[in-house]
């Protein structure tokens, strides 16, 4: 028998992230040390893309474990896969503090539909390959529109004054694209 | 007033986070109301987190897990205030009357307990280790347990649609204990960059990701502890072949099914 969870690397699957953040619950440290090794890497890239400062990325880092240990009844399973759950509090707490303000989103909203598992790293290469190509299929302006909104964190105003293309244009190409990824990791 | 298809134009906006405090609000409102567009807005979400696991960059230093491991260390569960630093006792203006000799002995005294608290404190942390472990090796094997014998745990076979006969899985589904475990053999290894995942087909709506395996080369697998949705009723578990990253929804020929009922 082979089953998944027994390759060289540890085999992670939602019901593995769950029985951790379950033990997180329950105060256990290893438990967090086990999910910070598997998911810092993600969320410590996330901030440091957009923030582009090493020092301010490992505080949202910091910021975002302690969260998931004071407060690990924020995730569930209903809230989509505990990667793409990181993922997205990462990106929303660095654009806060790209733009120096107070948290606009609380983490407890924060629902994901359905949402990526990183099982190993194989698998994350995987997404960032296929996002690779398909923003690569993007037109240069709607793939530069798709990269100041989500990683630069400029608004559609800023995007907009910034290309010289119309707010609406803007809007188009952002939706657009997101509608494209969609698609493409559905088939 | 604006109307469901303004909000709805403005959706991809606000998961980016872009939009004006008071459109946001506004949207918000809207959002309370409208099923539609929250669901719309979670899968949003999801697309957005593809960008976001798309980053790549270096691992972060090892000095952050230390500091986040010390800042966990001194939280209790349940607090989230840090912990109140040591308090530092003052001595007295005596010990500097105190000869050196003695103070030397004293030194080299805290110094064989210092030595001894750190063994104590190495042996101590390789126990609390080795009872989480144990601890968790436990409650998984009481997960299990409880799943099959669970009294609403279900036991599912699957089998080919077509012929030859020769794959078989059997599926073990309690949903109130949320907690699915598969079986599978004779099943042809998966092609490179390919997986088979399971999929529970539900009394009503979409069938389900159920979770993802690999057979050996002898063509047997085993998942254990998938964790579905609460209460979701099973009509079916079928498997198909898919890109190895998982998908939301079944893109090839089911190869196996079996009835739930």
């Amino acid at each position: 028998m082979e089953p998944m969870d027994t390759s060289s690397r540890t085999r992670v699957d939602a019901g593995d992230d769950m029985r951790l953040v379950a033990r997180v619950r329950a105060g256990d440290q290893q438990a967090l040390s086990v999910l910070y090794d598997r998911y810092s890497g993600v969320v410590y890239a996330v901030s440091l893309r957009i923030l582009q400062d090493t020092g301010a990325a490992e505080d949202i880092l910091q910021d975002i474990f302690l969260q998931l240990w004071r407060r690990p009844d924020a995730f569930d399973s209903s809230r989509g896969s505990l990667a793409a759950w990181l993922a997205v509090i990462a990106r929303h707490r660095s654009i806060d503090r790209l733009r120096q303000r107070r948290p606009e989103s609380d983490i407890e909203e924060c629902v994901i539909a359905s949402g990526t598992d990183l099982r190993d790293e194989t698998e994350r290469s995987l997404v960032i390959e296929k996002v690779r190509v398909v923003m690569n299929e993007m037109s240069p302006d709607q793939r530069t529109a798709m990269e100041m909104a989500f990683f630069q964190g400029l608004t559609h105003t800023e995007i907009a004054e910034k290309t010289g293309e119309p707010l609406g244009t803007i809007k188009t190409r952002i939706r657009s694209g997101l509608q494209m990824l969609r698609t493409r990791f559905a088939t | 007033m604006k109307t469901h298809e303004q909000f709805a134009e403005d959706l991809p906006l606000y998961a980016l986070e872009e939009l004006t405090d008071a459109d946001r609000r506004e949207l918000e409102q809207h959002l309370e109301t409208c099923a539609a567009c929250r669901r719309e807005v979670q899968f949003l979400r999801n697309d957005l987190s593809l960008l976001a696991l798309s980053s790549a960059g270096p691992r972060p230093p090892a000095r952050s897990k230390d500091r986040l491991m010390r800042a966990i260390a001194a939280e209790p569960r349940g607090s989230s205030a840090p912990a109140a630093p040591a308090t530092v006792r003052r001595r007295g203006l005596s010990w500097a009357l105190v000869p050196a000799l003695i103070a030397l002995g004293l030194l080299v005294w805290a110094g064989t307990l210092y030595r001894q608290n750190e063994g104590l404190r190495n042996n101590l942390a390789s126990l609390a280790a080795l009872y989480n472990n144990t601890t968790a090796q436990l409650t998984q094997a009481q997960e299990r347990l409880r799943l099959l014998s669970a009294p609403d745990a279900i036991q599912v076979s699957l089998n080919p649609q077509a012929e030859p006969r020769k794959p078989h899985a059997t599926a073990i589904y309690s949903p109130s204990q949320k907690r699915l475990m598969l079986m599978v053999s004779n099943l042809a290894p998966a092609p490179l960059g390919k997986a088979y995942e399971l999929w529970l087909i539900p009394m009503e709506g979409a069938p389900m990701p159920a979770g993802m395996f690999r057979p050996d080369q002898n063509g047997n697998a085993v998942m254990m502890d998938h964790v579905m949705p609460e209460g979701v009723v099973a009509k079916a578990f079928a498997v198909t072949l898919e890109d190895a990253a998982g998908s939301d929804k079944p893109t090839s020929p089911i190869l196996i099914v079996g009835s739930g009922l």
